[in-house]
């Protein structure tokens, strides 16, 4: 069904994508992984193929299951995620080979390792591992008295400081918990003496801190890697070999300074990344005006199929929630419950059902908006007064001309008011599709979020409130314009 | 398609309800009713408000069905499949008129005759000779109801029930929300027309003087059941009991009070 359906839409709306569509590749939702996709777009497009990148899907089982249902050709993936949470009964040192075997049945492909290993690390300041002697996390045992600062997770977690403790024989007592996003802080100003980090963390080179040696080989290996289907070896075979070029060329420290120059200097990936490949970056989202007009275009498109959508059903489900009344209170009452879905939940929970993209997005505000109209279409129709409802029936005319000459003239207003209210709540939902791949206004405040940078949050967030207000302004004119005027000279009086 | 002219030769429709009774929740409205109303005749239904006379006319029209006895047209038992056919056979007007705001006076008239086929220019021309009927000028048939006093919405309301050429004419207090000059005309035109038209005619009014000026045949109603049927004179001089005298008392000072 959901082939199907999915088939249709594209079929009806894009067929130029359907047919010889560019390679898909998506990223996850944090800085590395948008670098490492807008590596692989990059290098596709200097060989002079046709590739686009769709950023911050979402987490790691989006990105797993849009790989495995043919929505996206390739993303960036470490190994320790593979061993860990993707693939069950593999050993967690399994190597890129073994690995490989396991993904072949299933139709994923892997490349080599990209050259940095993204695991958990140990890291102390430079200046005071140089002082101590310490290059490895086994010289920790010399010096019982340091204090330790791990991030809540780690501390809890089987395979974080638990067994590491364990492995290395860790003498130290003092060790407390934090909040990641403070422990850089913590290290620095001397309050603890080591942390636990990524190892290709921005904040290192910028802190100045040393990333022990994991000379017992404690912390499984996240080896950086490109996933990708199978099937492109058939379709896309030179985007393989574009992805196997890429391997064995990043190492931490270039991985290090990449993320270093996207988080902390805010430089777009992009341009991170066709630096790194020697190629001048391509010009998409460089200005201001054309950026806004796509999202405008994404977001525009997103609110209004779903809300056409909505009034195909909600208008005809309200004129039958007001024609029988226990059906009635039983379609107003599942469109409340629809309603009373917390907005991420419904778009995570279209994942399974439809997967990522602008399709799944409109189906969740397609059902956000069923209830303001059913509920407005049902009181308008049910609050027409009894002496014009007799008058109607006695008339003589069908059931079905009463209520297109008649019931819907008079409940106009309230039906309107609903789509009015449906599409105002669309436009601010509709930021949160971009979780899911949709783009829109959503793009810019998630990546704005994620850099912690205000001028891109307001680049989404300011669209959309301006996009609010014209859609409010401009079913106010509607209304003005179809509400039939008799009903307008009887509200005056 | 052309409108039906031959209004003279209509045999209009025969009501008739048996052993009705109808109840709202605990109120008895109708309590086993028999009347019966013959075919080009004038009756009055009257009685205070809440004696169950709107409730005949709503049954007679498959608005509203008995919840036990029956109602009968020209002899056989109403069925719903039947109620359309017989709506469109009868106008029907209620107190206020009933009239769609959203229509001008000419749309409103135009509804059942235009899901009937007749075309603009026919609909037009039997608006336009009704609204002579009624003394209307022309221009209000291009207005809105809110644009109309009652008098001429009331009119219009009966214009409207008159259309299609009906064969009967239901009517519930229509003249009821109109200030006496207005009510005054308009009787002396409704009388004109029941007249002239030779259609069954049932009016609801608790006016007993109205009443007598439109109908021979008055039927007082109250609780639900028949208290009195026969003209005005045998109201006013054989009173069946106490409450005929006591109704006929109330309402007769008030012409000598004028």
């Amino acid at each position: 069904m959901r082939r199907l359906l999915s088939t249709l839409f594209c079929s009806l709306l894009l067929p130029a994508f359907a047919q010889a569509g560019p390679v898909r590749i998506g990223s996850k939702q944090f800085t590395e992984s948008v670098i490492l996709g807008e590596l692989a777009r990059a290098s596709a497009r200097d060989a002079g193929i046709d590739a686009l990148h769709q950023r911050e899907l979402g987490g790691t089982s989006i990105l797993w299951r849009a790989l495995q249902q043919g929505e996206i050709d390739a993303y960036p993936e470490y190994t320790g995620t593979l061993t860990q949470e993707l693939l069950r009964n593999v050993p967690a040192d399994a190597n890129i080979a073994t690995l490989r075997a396991r993904l072949r049945p299933m139709g994923i492909g892997i490349t080599d390792s990209l050259g940095f290993d993204n695991t958990y690390a140990i890291g102390m300041r430079a200046v005071q591992a140089a002082q101590l002697g310490i290059t490895r996390i086994s010289d920790l045992r010399r010096h019982p008295a340091l204090r330790f600062g791990f991030s809540n997770e780690f501390m809890d977690r089987g395979d974080g400081w638990p067994g590491l403790r364990q492995r290395y024989e860790l003498p130290q007592a003092k060790v407390s918990g934090l909040d990641h996003t403070l422990s850089y802080r913590a290290v620095t100003s001397g309050a603890v003496d080591a942390i636990d980090l990524y190892s290709t963390d921005a904040e290192i080179p910028y802190y100045h801190l040393r990333t022990l040696a994991d000379d017992r080989h404690y912390f499984p290996r996240y080896e950086a890697v490109y996933l990708y289907r199978l099937a492109l070896e058939q379709s896309a075979p030179a985007f393989i070999t574009v992805l196997q070029k890429l391997t064995g060329r990043i190492n931490e420290s270039a991985m290090r300074a990449m993320n270093a120059r996207v988080k902390l200097q805010g430089v777009k990936e992009n341009v991170v990344a066709a630096d790194f490949l020697g190629i001048r970056a391509a010009g998409r989202d460089s200005r201001l005006w054309s950026r806004l007009l796509q999202r405008s275009a994404e977001h525009v498109k997103l609110v209004a199929i779903s809300l056409g959508l909505a009034m195909l059903l909600a208008i005809p489900l309200g004129v039958l929630a007001a024609r029988l009344r226990r059906l009635g209170q039983l379609v107003i009452g599942l469109a409340g419950i629809l309603q009373t879905v917390p907005s991420l939940a419904m778009f995570v929970f279209m994942i399974p059902l439809l997967g990522i993209g602008t399709w799944p997005a409109i189906a969740a505000l397609f059902l956000y908006s069923l209830l303001p109209i059913v509920r407005n279409t049902h009181a308008g129709l049910v609050g027409i007064a009894p002496e014009l409802r007799e008058s109607a029936a006695a008339l003589g005319l069908p059931a079905g001309t009463r209520l297109r000459r008649i019931e819907l003239p008079l409940a106009m207003r309230s039906i309107l008011a609903g789509i009015k209210t449906a599409a105002v709540i669309n436009v601010g939902t509709a930021t949160l599709a971009a979780l899911i791949g949709a783009g829109g206004y959503g793009q810019p405040i998630l990546t704005g979020i994620r850099l912690d940078d205000v001028g891109l949050i307001l680049e989404g967030a300011v669209p959309a409130a301006v996009l609010a207000l014209l859609v409010q302004g401009m079913f106010e004119g509607i209304e003005r314009w179809l509400t039939p005027r008799g009903l307008r000279l009887e509200a005056r009086q | 398609m052309s409108v039906p002219r031959d209004a003279e030769t209509t045999a209009g429709i025969a009501f008739a309800v048996e052993q009705a009774s109808k109840c709202y929740g605990k109120v008895v409205a109708l309590d086993r009713l028999d009347l019966d109303f013959a075919a080009g005749s004038t009756t009055a239904l009257i009685g205070s408000s809440g004696s169950g006379k709107s409730t005949v006319l709503r049954l007679l029209l498959g608005l509203e069905w008995p919840d036990r006895g029956s109602v009968l047209i020209d002899g056989r038992p109403l069925e719903p499949a039947h109620v359309l056919t017989l709506r469109r056979r009868v106008g029907y007007v209620i107190q206020e008129g009933g009239l769609f705001p959203h229509l001008t006076a000419l749309g409103n008239l135009a509804l059942l005759p235009r899901h009937l086929g007749w075309n603009a220019d026919c609909i037009r021309q039997r608006a336009e000779e009704l609204a002579a009927l009624m003394h209307l000028p022309q221009g209000v048939l291009d207005r809105y109801p809110a644009e109309l006093s009652g008098g001429q919405r009331q009119r219009l309301a009966l214009m409207r029930g008159l259309m299609a050429n009906p064969d009967a004419l239901l009517l519930d207090e229509p003249l009821g929300a109109l200030d006496p000059i207005v009510r005054h005309e308009l009787q002396d035109e409704l009388k004109q027309i029941f007249n002239q038209l030779g259609k069954t005619v049932i009016v609801v009014t608790h006016d007993l003087a109205e009443a007598a000026w439109f109908a021979d045949r008055l039927v007082l109603i109250r609780r639900g059941a028949i208290v009195q049927d026969g003209s005005f004179e045998d109201l006013r001089d054989r009173p069946a009991d106490d409450f005929v005298s006591r109704f006929v008392e109330a309402q007769r000072r008030l012409p000598e009070a004028r």
